[in-house]
């Protein structure tokens, strides 16, 4: 399905932390796939282990978490090997990360433009007329008023943080940018606005992007491919569109119905019942198999693999031919 | 709509004004300003709006956790304030109960879950012996989904789900036979999976009981989900009302569109690109007259810089405060559908 | 306002309680699964059971006046005997009964007025917040060692009221903010607004919703005062506060010092009693780190599992 090499090639990685209780996988086994200028979706409700995800791939997991097995290439380097000087020298150039929140992401205490200066010079000596070009050059292309340079977190408005953010992942155009839901803390509209400028970000410089969310509606106007996620597995994964229109797995059906439409008729939904389980204290088999409408005796002892089915790998043995 | 004689609760005039800063500072926060609604029996109002358009606030009026600075609310016709007795009070508080919105903090995490609806039990319904009390209790649990009811009056809140614990939220509202339900965001914290299952239970309880509900949100799909009637509010004060399909399908005040055309919808198909929207809505500090929405509304005219403009009805129980959608003009206000057509 | 999407499951986490047994099974499991908790109880409950069985441990009557004088330690006087004749180990154990009675007791009356300020601050609010807040902050800064040698000049004889007295008035400002804090923060949590809104009254709101959920301060707040009541009362006992013919470590520091213990070449006069004060401060401030480590997960040890 992929032409050109990946960008980023995520094999089995799984994450474990220590608890009182014991070991618990936070995630398990999961690969994909991000091709140059594609916008990988993924979405899961909490608990799921999407955002450990992210931050496993990324590398910034702190203990007591850590990487228990797989690889994440990316640029033809496997990043679970590499050690700490060599990642701050690939991180921000050739890949960023954008965070749920920007006041915790941003230095309260210095301005915007400070920022940015010591995220470029951490990377390159530049004289002080081009870091200023520099650091202009990218706030216009988030839509932000240079003039802003001097400002403090505090004094811009929350999707202009936001923005701010991403400038600041952007300045050094890299190839991946991982986002762990950037906009769940913003109203509806700076919401649509910020995705529509990220959209548009990624056309104009054609990095490759990796989208965390629980908002399914706001990822599926937005990513070419989505991932399913569920009890740290991945369950469903293909190309958006097809997803929407067919979900193939019972938890992706599950969801799909959970989300109440502005427009159409008017339908009674029932959501999921039960919730995700105890990731201490999995079911046997399938991990979605206690709430699944479509279960069969197959499914309580048997660990489903992905099967193919048009296009889409699924993770139910529903589809196994 | 339904024309009742006299609504459940309305509001007149509701005005809540905050002085930010400290003794003698002359910043003052207007939360909210002139509201004028009703609420009818058996009735589920939905109340959208940003983060600091005013509608947490106006649930803490009705629920008399704030004074309002002028105007009233009328229970039954009978002004709040003229209830001075406690047990005027304690009564209303019984009949008018909220239901807040996050599920790990609306329960004290050192009592089991059961202490709320039991204290509540204690206070509205003092002639309840003890068992009587805990057998009330356990059959309110079950009636909200929690079941068996008796083992999960003895559970700590740690050991509930998220979607259990708004659950306890609602047996504690449901105590002492309320009239409306105060519902501050009660499914925003919840995974959306279990969402659903909440807003079934609203509308099993209005159906069921005759419950009425003002369901707080920001989430307008939700809203139009459960509720009858739906009230977009922008900077304190009430941008337009009516029948929730009717304001969906027409909406009249360009805040309503706005928000509208940003809703992701699934089901829909790739909308195309609005118009880059940086503005934020306002904190009102201090403002003028002036309709406060005019710094992001494309059709604004000099109208709206000099008076607010008023809610006025615009189409069958619909009303909107807009200059430009109330004058007969029809070119200056297109409709949605022909909004649509010429971008 | 960020939106933390939370799931219909209950957290993996170490719950804050665990089980039916409530909160005093929590604490019991946790006393004893924290290396610190364990040592400060263990020390404790050591003094403790010695005050209470002090007429069956000490070998003699710490009063009398029988013995030979600054003899050393053997198996007859297990640490020798005073200036006066006394025998040391027996005073020691007798002193344990005031000694620990004095900090529980100076230390329980410190944080009661601390509680009493800091909370009513935090929830009268307005012109009331600033008085208290002026009122805590002016004891705060009051030098407490000069002021507790003025007190003793102008009241030498004055007894252990006044002992205890001086401890609370120079004790209890600390804890007051600390408590204020927190109070505040609790303020506008949700289960309070739930609690207003169901009809409960002010009062029974800060004492059954509010001063629960701050135990855990409480009793850290409870452990440091104790622990400055030690020292203090030590220090004051010292300098001729209090009733010097009470048996009390600090009393015995004074009689040693009064008689040139350390010139007079029976050091375990001073030792003996120092040590025991050092320990027993130890023990208060061992269990305040457990208790902190206890109600706050990230400051635990990381012990990894290999």
């Amino acid at each position: 399905m992929i032409a050109a090499a990946p960008v980023l090639e995520v094999k089995e990685l799984s994450v474990e932390y220590q608890t009182d209780a014991g070991a618990v996988r936070a995630v398990d086994r999961v690969s994909l796939d991000v091709a140059k200028g594609e916008f990988l979706g993924i979405v899961g409700e909490s608990g799921c282990g999407k955002s450990t995800l992210l931050f496993a791939i990324a590398r910034l997991l702190t203990p007591p978490a850590e990487i228990a097995g797989g690889s994440v290439h990316f640029g033809g380097r496997d990043m679970v090997a590499m050690t700490e000087p060599e990642l701050r020298h690939i991180r921000w150039r050739d890949y960023s990360v954008v965070m749920q929140s920007a006041m915790n992401a941003l230095n309260p205490v210095m301005t915007i433009g400070a920022q940015l200066r010591d995220a470029i010079e951490a990377h390159e000596r530049q004289s002080a007329q081009s870091l200023r070009e520099r650091s202009e050059q990218v706030m216009r292309l988030v839509g932000i008023d240079p003039v802003h340079l001097g400002s403090y977190p505090h004094q811009l408005s929350g999707g202009m943080r936001q923005r701010a953010m991403i400038a600041m992942a952007l300045v050094f155009t890299p190839d991946l940018v991982i986002m762990d839901e950037p906009t769940s803390a913003l109203d509806v509209v700076a919401q649509r606005s910020l995705m529509l400028q990220i959209k548009d970000l990624q056309r104009r410089i054609g990095f490759a992007a990796v989208f965390v969310t629980h908002d399914m509606s706001l990822v599926s106007h937005f990513s070419d491919r989505l991932a399913v996620m569920y009890a740290g597995q991945i369950v469903e994964i293909g190309d958006t569109r097809a997803v929407f229109a067919d979900p193939k797995h019972p938890y992706t059906k599950g969801l799909m119905h959970s989300f109440p439409s502005i427009s159409g008729p008017k339908e009674r939904l029932v959501g999921i019942a039960g919730s995700p389980p105890d990731l201490l204290h999995l079911p046997s088999g399938c991990r979605f198999h206690p709430r699944c409408p479509s279960v069969m005796p197959r499914c309580r002892t048997e660990e489903p693999p992905f099967y193919q089915q048009d296009g889409d790998l699924v993770r139910c043995h529903l589809y196994d031919r | 709509m339904k024309t009742e004689p006299r609504p459940l609760l309305e509001t007149v005039s509701l005005t809540r004004h905050f002085r930010l800063g400290g003794v003698f500072s002359k910043r003052i926060l207007h939360a909210v300003d002139d509201v004028d609604l009703a609420i009818g029996a058996a009735e589920i109002v939905a109340l959208v709006g940003e983060s600091g358009s005013g509608k947490s606030t106006i649930a803490r009026l009705i629920a008399r956790v704030y004074r309002p600075t002028r105007g009233e609310i009328r229970y039954h016709g009978r002004p709040l304030s003229a209830m001075r007795s406690r047990a005027e009070q304690l009564e209303y508080r019984g009949h008018v109960p909220m239901v807040f919105q996050d599920p790990y903090g609306s329960l004290s995490p050192v009592y089991r879950v059961s202490h709320g609806v039991l204290r509540a039990l204690k206070l509205h319904r003092p002639a309840l012996a003890k068992s009587a009390r805990e057998q009330v209790a356990a059959e309110l649990f079950e009636s909200v989904g929690l079941s068996p009811g008796r083992e999960f009056l003895v559970k700590y809140p740690y050991e509930l789900s998220g979607g259990q614990r708004q659950r306890v939220g609602f047996a504690q509202a449901l105590a002492c036979s309320p009239e409306l339900i105060l519902a501050d965001e009660p499914v925003s914290m919840l995974d959306v999976s279990v969402r659903i299952g909440v807003l079934n239970l609203m509308a099993t309880l209005r159906r069921e009981l005759r419950i009425s509900f003002l369901y707080i949100t920001h989430d307008i799909a939700s809203a139009r989900y459960v509720a009858d009637r739906l009230i977009v509010m922008y900077a304190g004060q009430i941008a337009e009302s009516g029948p929730v399909e009717d304001v969906l399908a027409h909406p009249k005040h360009p805040y309503t569109q706005l928000l509208l055309s940003a809703v992701p919808d699934p089901r829909a198909p790739i909308s195309l690109p609005a118009s880059s929207e940086v503005a934020e809505p306002p904190r009102v500090v201090s403002p003028g007259e002036g309709c406060r929405f005019r710094a992001r509304c494309p059709f604004a005219i000099d109208e709206c810089s000099v008076s607010t403009p008023h809610l006025r009805l615009l189409r069958p129980a619909h009303t909107a405060a807009c200059h430009v959608a109330a004058s007969d003009v029809a070119d200056l206000m297109p409709d949605t559908e022909r909004a649509a057509s010429s971008r | 306002m960020a939106m933390r999407i939370l799931t219909d499951q209950p957290p993996v986490e170490t719950p804050s309680i665990s089980s039916r047994s409530g909160v005093v099974g929590t604490l019991a499991r946790a006393l004893v699964s924290n290396r610190k908790a364990l040592a400060g109880t263990v020390v404790l409950g050591v003094f403790a059971f010695v005050s209470i069985f002090a007429a069956v441990i000490a070998p003699y009557d710490p009063h009398s006046l029988q013995f030979d004088p600054i003899l050393g330690p053997s198996r007859a006087h297990l640490l020798g005997t005073t200036g006066n004749g006394q025998d040391i180990f027996s005073q020691l154990v007798w002193s344990t009964r005031q000694s620990l009675l004095l900090a529980v007791v100076a230390g329980v009356m410190a944080t009661a007025i601390s509680v009493l300020v800091g909370v009513s601050a935090a929830y009268l609010g307005g012109l009331w917040d600033h008085l208290l807040n002026l009122f805590t902050d002016v004891f705060l800064v009051i030098p407490t060692l000069p002021l507790m040698i003025v007190v003793a000049a102008y009241a030498k004889g004055g007894g252990t009221a006044v002992l205890i007295a001086v401890i609370v008035i120079t004790g209890w400002s600390y804890g007051a903010r600390q408590l204020r804090s927190q109070a505040l923060s609790l303020r506008n949590r949700e289960f309070l607004e739930a609690a207003r809104v169901r009809g409960e009254r002010s009062m029974y709101i800060i004492a059954f919703e509010v001063l629960p959920n701050m135990t855990s301060l409480i009793v850290a707040i409870f452990l440091g005062a104790a622990l400055y009541a030690v020292l203090a009362a030590a220090g004051l006992q010292f300098i001729g506060l209090g009733d010097t013919n009470d048996l009390s470590w600090g009393t015995m520091l004074y009689w040693a010092e009064n008689n040139g213990a350390l010139l007079a070449g029976s050091p375990l006069w001073v030792l003996a009693p120092g040590l025991c004060i050092a320990v027993l401060g130890a023990a208060f401030a061992l269990l305040n780190y457990a208790f902190d480590e206890i109600s706050n997960p990230a400051l635990r040890p990381v012990r990894r599992k290999r």
